[in-house]
């Protein structure tokens, strides 16, 4: 697929704590997306995944309504294209392991500094 | 609960706070609570653990140390929405990180806040509940863990 400007992309930020969707959409803010988008629980996301296509998603796992590994395989189902970074304080490796199986392409672990999740989103969008 | 169940709670508080506050927050040595008098704040956020283990964790703290952990996090919105919103937040993360040490059946729940001392009433510790005292500047908060 060829790669897309970041410009014309969406990106959907995911956590059921508005504080730190505040704080990724902060860091996603300097690199021009076309659109941020914002779901507090992984039904929400979900909804907003498959009317609005973003091409990256930061989702967190523990959440109400849908957590996000379920949502991480409904988000690849729908679209595998699309590029998922957990970000998320559930620290074991299963998990995490669980959660690359279901699709999904990093692990950024809450707490975490400016500094890694500029990394991690970096890394992320060196796929795309 | 043994002395390492709590010594990885005591990291994980230590973790958080030093990489999201400030390294100069101080964690305590902690103590057995006081049932007859649980320690709270003016805002606290719980978790439910379920699983292997069960009960809860929560953290208590005063609106004035979370206006300033709202700040060091970059918000210039210091409602009270806010900060039951990062009282939850910090709750979920020092426990979700707990499960390196406790694994997969270590299961916690989203958090769930309450507001003021009213919080005493609706908190229920076990036996053997444990208090992690931390303090920042002048301010004084608690991890509360109280597990069977």
């Amino acid at each position: 697929m060829p790669s897309i400007p970041q410009s014309n992309m969406k990106i959907l930020i995911v956590d059921d704590s508005q504080v730190i969707r505040n704080r990724i959409q902060r860091a996603v803010g300097h690199r021009k997306f076309q659109q941020i988008l914002t779901a507090a629980n992984g039904r929400e996301a979900i909804e907003l995944f498959k009317r609005e296509k973003p091409r990256v998603v930061t989702l967190d796992i523990t959440m109400p309504e849908m957590d996000g590994i379920a949502a991480t395989a409904e988000m690849v189902r729908t679209d595998p294209t699309a590029m998922i970074l957990i970000v998320s304080a559930i620290s074991d490796k299963p998990t995490a392991i669980e959660a690359l199986k279901r699709g999904a392409h990093g692990f950024l672990l809450k707490p975490f500094t400016d500094q890694q999740l500029t990394d991690a989103l970096g890394m992320l969008m060196k796929g795309l | 609960m043994d002395e390492k169940d709590i010594q990885v709670l005591i990291d994980g508080t230590v973790n958080y706070f030093h990489r999201v506050v400030d390294k100069s927050t101080e964690v305590g040595t902690p103590y057995l609570a006081d049932h007859a008098e649980v320690v709270v704040s003016d805002f606290t956020g719980i978790i439910g653990i379920s699983g292997a283990r069960r009960g809860s964790i929560y953290f208590t703290a005063p609106s004035a140390m979370l206006s300033h952990i709202l700040l060091k996090q970059g918000e210039t919105d210091r409602s009270p929405e806010l900060m039951a919103d990062i009282v939850g937040e910090v709750a979920n993360t020092i426990s979700g990180n707990a499960r390196r040490a406790f694994g997969q059946e270590f299961i916690i729940s989203v958090p769930s806040v309450l507001q003021g001392a009213a919080a005493r009433q609706k908190l229920s510790l076990a036996e053997r509940a444990f208090v992690i005292p931390i303090s920042w500047k002048q301010y004084n908060a608690a991890l509360v863990v109280s597990l069977t």
